[in-house]
């Protein structure tokens, strides 16, 4: 058995230029299918550790997202009041109401004008998120037209960085820092005073209210308690779940085009691996005959040229999966469908991308290899042995 | 001629290999038309505009609103034909998967500008005359099953609450491809509910449309009509429709890239697999040539043996490919795409791309193993074994 896998792996680069260009189809479709997840992956990851796993997030019900969700104050006080919230020294529960608009800004990859988030909060909306962090200038202060931008925003939008100006709502809001949040949604947000936003639009509701539950509190009671409130016409989510769902539809139509593309790019690689294989079998009906002749019997040999092929497609897959890895050196911004607004992430790998990723290729190697190898095995060895 | 023929035995020496060649380019040249019909698909929308319209919207964001009475003001620009307004209603039928269009219009004059729209006269006549009527296309109609009279509930999230509609109206596109799942319901009834329940949000426009006497004056009229109202707590931003269209495309250009770089990697894949069945091909014929060499064959022969060879392998390829993309594909595509994309059709230039990519795949494939048979000298070629 040893020799045969080392006469197999020999064999799968007798032939340099036809065991390269094999190799290289399998790896660029491999390539594919991984960015495809890894794309998809990126996007969930970045919505998800947007969200906390202490937090709680209400909006109005059947409100699917913050945008499209009005509040009013009320509403609020009553929710602050819950005994489940945790609650400061003084008293305060930590406990924010926010508002979220779009305004427009120009990307400065291609100049065209995309929704960017605007975060009214307030003071709690940093204590609810211990993530964000200042990094540049400082924060705004309550009460004035200052904002902070989010680093993926300073980076991405002309106009938008420390110290410049944006106008929206009928005022000029001077930008006096720059947040990072671990690499989530935030970072792709504009944060302001809510009560500044709300003049500015004209808008004294709430889209949302964030607070931190205490460690141990009965999550389903408290959504209950709520959501039955006769005063109330809301919706309780965790926070993570509340903006995983915000990657939903996006990802869905990610994966779905993935496996669309991911099918008909293997089948290409597939013929690839079949021709290449049918030549190695043609090329070698005597080296087949021989080893037949010498007691190697028709499972062996159709073990053999299966391993050959296995090994082409498992060195594409590897390669594709490198490949594909440096990806994550990427960031991309889009739309996000279900928000209306544009987000910044990156390509992740996963291990259960990289999992997918090598089974894949394996399956195109064993589909590709398996008629060739059905038919070397077949060869009589009379015949092979008079072949030339 | 001759030559024509010898390449013609030579591609069928591997029944097998070139069937299997033909196979992936075939499937290749599919895949391309695909992707590049459903980008364009995305577009269907942005072409169908008309370029004596023009959109106005707020100046920060399309969720901010145009106030009723910026109409007035509008209306009294020259060049100014007639307009109209519309907004968004967002909200959910059932579940959200069961998305669509769903737009508030003025039901007095919002289907005057969109001559596109074709409603019998009569409907027209009852959604006029009720407030919680409804006009729908006829395929979102088709996809739910929906008949005139039917009531439709709709949960409201940008105007909260139950709404209840009754479709008065079917819609047709008046030409072939034209968007025929949307959703037009009254402003006029919306608006009433926000009087009582929301006061400030009350005679609040999405957009407004206005149609202009003289399309090449469009530049100039947007500007005269954002600077109406300069330094207004709703300040505007005016468009072509055409670019209002674009802009919700451009939306998804990340993607749409993405799916171009893809279509290119497709014709990359099988620009390998033939690279190889070429290079097999040359490899085993080596021998071959040095005796055709002898004979008197010179480079440009031998040049016009590989390449035509592969130029004759994925020109079958790409026709092939071509017939199962426009009469098999293309329809189950339109299938599954019609409750999504409102226009799903291959365009020529789609097919000369389609038969172009694989003639090119055919001509670079042939490169190298020409370049390999060319060099080989004849001692060299006839000494080769296997």
């Amino acid at each position: 058995m040893p020799l045969l896998v080392s006469y197999s792996l020999k064999n799968a680069f007798a032939r340099k230029l036809t065991g390269t260009l094999t190799v290289a189809g399998i790896a660029l479709v491999v390539f594919v299918f991984c960015a495809v997840l890894m794309l998809a992956n990126g996007l969930e990851q970045t919505l998800a550790d947007t969200g906390s796993d202490k937090n709680v997030i209400a909006v109005r019900k059947s409100a699917n997202t913050e945008l499209v969700s009005i509040l009013v104050r009320a509403d609020a006080d009553i929710i602050k009041s819950d005994p489940a919230i945790v609650r400061e020294a003084d008293g305060t529960p930590r406990f924010t109401g926010e508002v979220l608009a779009l305004i427009g800004l120009a990307k400065k990859s291609d100049s065209n004008i995309v929704n960017v988030n605007v975060r009214g909060g307030s003071a709690a909306s940093f204590l609810v998120r211990p993530a964000v962090k200042i990094v540049q200038g400082r924060a705004y202060r309550p009460g004035s037209s200052e904002i902070i931008v989010g680093s993926k925003v300073a980076k991405g939008y002309w106009g938008a960085g420390q110290g410049e100006h944006l106008t929206f709502g009928g005022r000029d809001w001077t930008i006096v820092g720059v947040f990072e949040a671990a690499g989530s949604g935030f970072e792709s947000e504009v944060w302001v005073d809510c009560d500044q936003l709300g003049a500015a639009f004209n808008w004294p509701t709430f889209s949302s209210l964030t607070f931190q539950i205490a460690p141990g509190t009965d999550f389903v009671a408290l959504k209950n308690r709520l959501e039955s409130d006769q005063r109330l016409t809301v919706e309780i989510m965790p926070e993570r779940e509340y903006y995983r769902k915000q990657s939903a539809s996006f990802t869905t139509f990610i994966k779905v085009l993935g496996m669309f593309i991911a099918i008909v790019f293997s089948l290409g690689a597939v013929v690839g691996a079949m021709i290449t294989m049918y030549g190695a079998v043609a090329n070698r009906t005597i080296e087949i005959g021989t080893l037949r002749a010498l007691g190697f019997g028709r499972s062996s040999v159709l073990f053999a040229f299966l391993a050959e092929s296995l090994f082409i497609s498992g060195v594409g897959g590897l390669i594709g999966i490198a490949l594909a890895s440096l990806l994550r050196f990427l960031e991309i911004s889009t739309t996000n469908f279900d928000t209306f607004a544009e987000i910044a992430f990156s390509f992740k790998m996963s291990p259960q991308i990289a999992l997918q990723a090598i089974i894949f290729s394996l399956l195109m190697g064993l589909i590709g290899g398996f008629l060739p190898a059905v038919r070397a095995a077949r060869v009589r060895i009379v015949d092979a042995l008079k072949a030339r | 001629m001759k030559v024509f023929k010898l390449i013609t035995r030579n591609t069928w020496r591997h029944p097998l290999r070139t069937t299997l060649t033909v196979l992936g380019l075939a499937i290749a040249v599919t895949a391309f038309c695909v992707i590049r019909t459903t980008i364009d698909a995305w577009y269907s929308d942005s072409r169908a505009t008309s370029p004596n319209i023009l959109i106005t919207l707020n100046r920060v964001s399309l969720v901010f609103t145009v106030p009723m009475s910026s109409i007035e003001k509008v209306k009294r620009v020259e060049g100014v034909k007639a307009v109209s307004y519309a907004a968004w209603f967002g909200g959910t039928y059932i579940d959200p998967k069961n998305f669509f269009a769903k737009f508030i219009v003025d039901h007095n004059t919002y289907f005057d500008l969109y001559p596109q729209w074709v409603v019998p006269p009569d409907q027209m006549e009852a959604f006029k005359k009720e407030r919680n009527a409804v006009i729908v296309g006829r395929k979102l109609a088709d996809r739910f099953g929906w008949k005139l009279g039917d009531v439709v509930r709709i949960v409201g999230d940008i105007y909260p609450g139950n709404w209840d509609y009754v479709i008065r109206g079917i819609y047709t596109g008046a030409k072939e491809g034209s968007n025929e799942l949307n959703w037009f319901a009254r402003y006029d009834y919306v608006d009433e509910r926000m009087r009582e329940i929301a006061p400030s949000r009350a005679g609040q426009l999405g957009w407004l449309i206005i149609q202009i006497d003289d399309p090449s004056k469009a530049a100039v009229m947007s500007k005269e009509i954002d600077n109406l109202f300069v330094n207004s707590s709703a300040e505007t931003k005016t468009q072509t429709e055409e670019a209002f269209a674009l802009s919700f495309v451009e939306m998804s250009g990340t993607i749409i890239s993405g799916l171009r770089i893809v279509s290119i990697l497709v014709i990359g894949v099988i620009l390998l697999v033939l690279a190889n069945t070429m290079a097999m091909t040359a490899r085993e014929r080596i021998r071959e040539y040095a005796v055709l060499k002898t004979l008197g064959f010179l480079p440009r022969h031998l040049i016009g043996l590989i390449v035509g060879e592969s130029i004759m392998i994925a020109g079958a390829g790409g026709v092939v490919g071509l017939l199962l993309t426009a009469f098999a594909v293309i329809p189950l595509l339109e299938t599954a795409l019609s409750d999504f994309l409102p226009v799903v059709r291959l365009t020529p230039l789609t097919l000369i791309l389609g038969v172009g990519s694989a003639l090119v795949v055919g001509f670079l494939a042939a490169v190298f193993p020409t370049a390999q048979a060319v060099r080989t000298s004849i001692v060299d070629g006839l000494r080769m074994l296997d």
